[in-house]
């Protein structure tokens, strides 16, 4: 049995093919580093002196402090800014450009590539078949001087997904599931690999929402294999893949799944806090008052999740007393958001529409929570403090019940609307 | 960090916390503007419970459930622990980027089946590098699993960063 990581891995370690649990060294195609994790990879680089030799493969981002709430933040990007001006080949997103991720699959990853992120949730870009992974600002540090790093081969675990997801349920709802399944470290290590006849009507959005968020059951990696519907998403900015190139990067045969999951039968899904695992069916706590709801993120801020909300807020008001925090993902989202009309939409329901960045879903600015407020969130965290005080408590769960809670004022069911 | 090698006993008093302990609790998100170890140790583990500071001025052993470290990669969460003083985390189990993290920046994080229903809080416990056990005030002996390979030679290196001086001098690029 083969799984598409250890195909990638092979290659980019120069092998015909690796084991499971084996170490490998691998060439590293690009780096990601933003203003939270950076400032420590620039100062291990400062410390031995190293020059950055491929600048063009060093993706950097201010986003989580976009813009700089503080004057340590905005400290923070004055040496970023200086960092440019030294380098100025290395892919430069100022804030505003967005959350990384989002940036980053836009049209910056591509099938096949090994890419390594100073942020748990680089993960995402294994929705485009890449092999994907967080790591520490040391080791970005590492990658960024030496393009390569080890990697112990992660063994697999394969869920394989049958049916088509009804319109109330989505990526979100996917893996939400999945976690409260598999639990907070049921991929530990592993790589969540995804199959099955379910993929061709899962669209990337979707893909990108659960592989962005399988590091919250401790995956290393994510992987969907290489489709139609990729080349699909990756012409939209410009990409002409050519499909006998990819071949290895497709379904693999002969799999035995670990898991299987039928996205017919999902229903919405929130996570009660404290962790994103505690996955329950929405009517098990609809009814639950809350102060604020936010969509948003790397998980569910793109244009998708614009367009869902927009659909249900459209000609209803957020409820009285409850404040709804829009951030879009990316300027490329936002700009799509307000030509096609849905910001006005969000705008006219009440909605605070922010500019790009990571800020609420990480408690840092435009959207802190305050003590014993109850907060639904199209983001990925629940944990104690996340989002501000640690006396507030997080649901998680898809923009569309988002949405519907923030019209009601209360944990509600998508379907009221969407049904 | 070469220290590392050469401390082949660990002793201390362990404060002991349960599962699934996140980076966001280990350092909450407010106080990454800054990287000095000194003043994020401060907030260790005061999103978990805002009096463990005060208490690890004289814990140096943190004894963890299953899934230490899990969330956000933010290595901060190592620089808080090495800069309250910490010397060793012994878990169940840890999360992977934690655990490389501390590994790269000379945190030992070693891994003990049940070594929580071992320990109480407060425990004088000594950790013994040489044998692999963690010796308990019982005088009970509970073995860790033995570091792999490639951890030991980041380890032996004194760290990521020395790892990658020596490589730099060498002219390995």
């Amino acid at each position: 049995m083969e799984s598409l990581t250890a195909r990638i891995l092979a290659k980019a370690s120069g092998r015909e093919r690796v084991e499971f649990g084996e170490t490998v060294v691998a060439k590293v195609d690009k780096v990601m580093i933003h203003d939270v994790t950076g400032p420590i990879a620039l100062e291990v680089l400062e410390k031995l002196g190293a020059r950055i030799p491929r600048p063009d493969r060093l993706y950097v981002f201010l986003d989580h402090y976009s813009p700089p709430p503080s004057i340590p933040a905005a400290n923070i990007h004055r040496k970023f800014r200086k960092l440019l001006k030294e380098y100025p080949g290395i892919k430069f997103f100022d804030i505003g450009e967005g959350v990384c991720h989002q940036v980053m699959i836009e049209g910056n990853v591509l099938p096949g590539e090994v890419v390594v992120g100073a942020d748990s949730h680089t993960t995402t870009y294994g929705a485009l078949v890449a092999f994907a992974t967080g790591v520490g600002s040391t080791e970005a540090a590492y990658a960024i001087v030496k393009g390569e790093l080890w990697f112990r081969v992660p063994e697999p675990l394969f869920i394989k997904l049958s049916g088509a997801l009804p319109r109330y349920a989505f990526g979100k709802d996917v893996i939400l599931y999945i976690l409260g399944i598999i639990g907070q470290e049921g991929a530990n290590y592993r790589s969540m690999e995804f199959l099955g006849p379910g993929l061709k009507h899962l669209s990337i959005g979707d893909r990108l929402t659960i592989a962005n968020m399988s590091v919250e059951g401790g995956a290393k990696n994510c992987i969907f294999p290489f489709d139609e519907v990729m080349v699909e998403y990756l012409k939209g900015f410009g990409y002409v893949v050519e499909l006998n190139k990819l071949s290895y990067l497709r379904e693999p045969e002969g799999v035995k799944p670990d898991l299987e999951v039928n996205l017919s039968e999902l229903k919405p899904m929130v996570s009660k806090p404290p962790s994103p695992a505690n996955a329950v069916p929405v009517e098990e706590v609809e009814g639950e008052r809350i102060d604020m709801a936010f969509i948003g993120s790397c998980t569910n801020g793109r244009y998708e999740d614009l367009f869902i909300a927009a659909k249900i807020l459209k000609g209803r008001r957020v409820a009285k007393g409850v404040r709804l925090i829009v951030t879009p993902a990316s300027k490329q989202v936002l700009l799509r958001a307000v030509e096609d009309g849905l910001v006005k939409v969000l705008l006219d329901a009440g909605a605070v529409v922010t500019p790009p960045g990571c800020g609420a879903c990480f408690g840092a600015n435009l959207g802190v929570t305050g003590d014993d407020e109850v907060v639904i969130s199209s983001s990925n965290r629940n944990f104690v403090g996340r989002m501000g005080s640690p006396k507030a408590k997080i649901f998680l769960a898809s923009p569309a019940t988002v949405a519907t809670s923030a019209v009601e004022g209360y944990i509600a069911d998508p379907r009221r609307y969407l049904g | 960090m070469s220290e590392v090698g050469e401390r082949k006993l660990i002793e201390g008093r362990a404060l002991v916390v349960g599962d699934n302990v996140d980076t966001d609790a280990i350092i909450p998100g407010r106080y990454l503007t800054t990287t000095d170890p000194k003043e994020l140790g401060k907030h260790a583990l005061e999103g978990l419970d805002p009096s463990i500071p005060e208490k690890l001025r004289e814990r140096s052993i943190i004894v963890a459930g299953r899934n230490f470290g899990c969330g956000s990669s933010r290595e901060h969460a190592v620089l808080a622990l090495l800069g309250a003083g910490v010397k060793v985390v012994i878990a169940e189990s840890f999360a992977r980027i934690f655990f490389r993290n501390a590994i790269n920046r000379g945190l030992l994080a070693l891994e003990a089946p049940d070594i929580r229903q071992k320990v109480r809080d407060g425990d004088s416990i000594a950790v013994d590098l040489d044998r692999g056990v963690v010796r308990l005030p019982t005088g009970e002996e509970v073995p860790f699993k033995p570091l792999a390979r490639e951890v030991l030679e980041i380890i032996e290196a004194g760290g990521l960063i020395e790892k990658l001086r020596k490589e730099l001098q060498r002219g390995e690029l």
